[in-house]
């Protein structure tokens, strides 16, 4: 779609404030509306605009498949690890309590933890089916819409 | 304009859209509807003060399902076929189970009711220590992360299984030119 020069200057314009807002509902979630899903599934959008815009091989140059993959895993092995952390912690699976020494603030600490670790997980997977369902897409002329 | 007319307003244009994706057959025009279709359930979401659920359904149903509904298309034919079989059955069924559906919603507690019971079951008792027990301002992040933290670990392993399955079905195929 490089021909598209006002789609191309648009998407240009709106791709850093749609990664900004992201990282923004990521770390203001324990304040305001959002999460990691929430940030996660932005930032993928974000990042798909950008392939869907120059190309799925550019998207590839930023995040490589793999890369996807090793995010998608680690996002869920960070939450999973919170759990076993606070475990060997002496506490609860997934109880948080122990992380720091004041059990209030290691809450929220935990919290902000694992909704990172959804984030990662989100965003990896969706660009994971998002580059595999591409890959197989043959580039299409606009006529052939 | 109160929020009600604004919630009869959207979900007028929702079953409008809904019967226009039945009708057509041009399955282009059915996704760029379901994106539109899904775009108006985020604005009821706002309205109806779940703006974290608006935020999820602007970003997937919205933005990315619709990408890779049109992923999907271009790998198939852009015209549904006419079915040859007789549609009043399918017709009755949904009547008949919409007919249900209404039936069962008149037992529900009123809109906006505060003696509904899902307000009075566990919901103030998160309100209530939330805040001192977490120091997180925002409860709904209080209760996915830390109380009901073993739900979001599993709704995360869903996604993670989701996205593994599709990539062992579709695999990342090397496309001329591509580097992987």
């Amino acid at each position: 779609m490089s021909h598209h020069l006002v789609l191309r200057v648009v998407a240009n314009l709106l791709l850093p404030f749609i990664l900004v807002f992201a990282l923004y509902v990521q770390w203001h979630g324990d304040y305001g509306p959002g999460g990691g899903f929430q940030a996660g599934v932005v930032f993928a959008a974000g990042l798909i605009l950008y392939a869907l815009v120059y190309g799925v091989d550019a998207l590839k140059k930023v995040i490589p498949a793999r890369t996807s993959i090793v995010l998608m895993s680690a996002g869920v092995l960070i939450y999973a690890g919170t759990g076993l952390a606070s475990l060997f912690l002496g506490h609860d699976f997934l109880d948080y309590s122990g992380l720091t020494a004041d059990p209030v603030h290691a809450q929220e600490r935990g919290i902000l933890i694992v909704e990172l670790g959804v984030g990662i997980a989100v965003a990896g997977a969706m660009i994971a089916i998002f580059t595999a369902f591409a890959g197989r897409t043959p580039e299409i002329e606009d006529r052939d819409w | 304009m109160s929020a009600l007319t604004i919630d009869i307003f959207l979900f007028t244009l929702l079953a409008l859209t809904a019967i226009a994706i039945a009708r057509l057959r041009n399955l282009f025009a059915i996704t760029m509807l379901a994106s539109i279709f899904s775009l108006l359930a985020a604005g009821l979401f706002v309205n109806l003060d779940a703006v974290d659920v608006a935020f999820t359904e602007a970003a997937v149903g919205g933005g990315i399902s619709t990408v890779l509904m049109l992923g999907a298309l271009a790998l198939t034919t852009r015209e549904e076929k006419r079915s040859s079989r007789a549609t009043w059955p399918a017709l009755l069924l949904c009547a008949v189970t919409g007919a249900g559906l209404v039936y069962g919603t008149l037992d529900m507690p009123a809109f906006d009711s505060p003696d509904a019971p899902i307000h009075g079951h566990v919901a103030p008792d998160y309100i209530a220590r939330a805040k001192a027990e977490t120091g997180v301002p925002n409860i709904v992040t209080a209760v996915l992360a830390s109380y009901r933290g073993y739900d979001t670990l599993g709704e995360t392993t869903v996604i993670f299984s989701a996205a593994v399955a599709v990539l062992l079905l579709l695999g990342f195929k090397r496309r001329e030119g591509g580097e992987e």
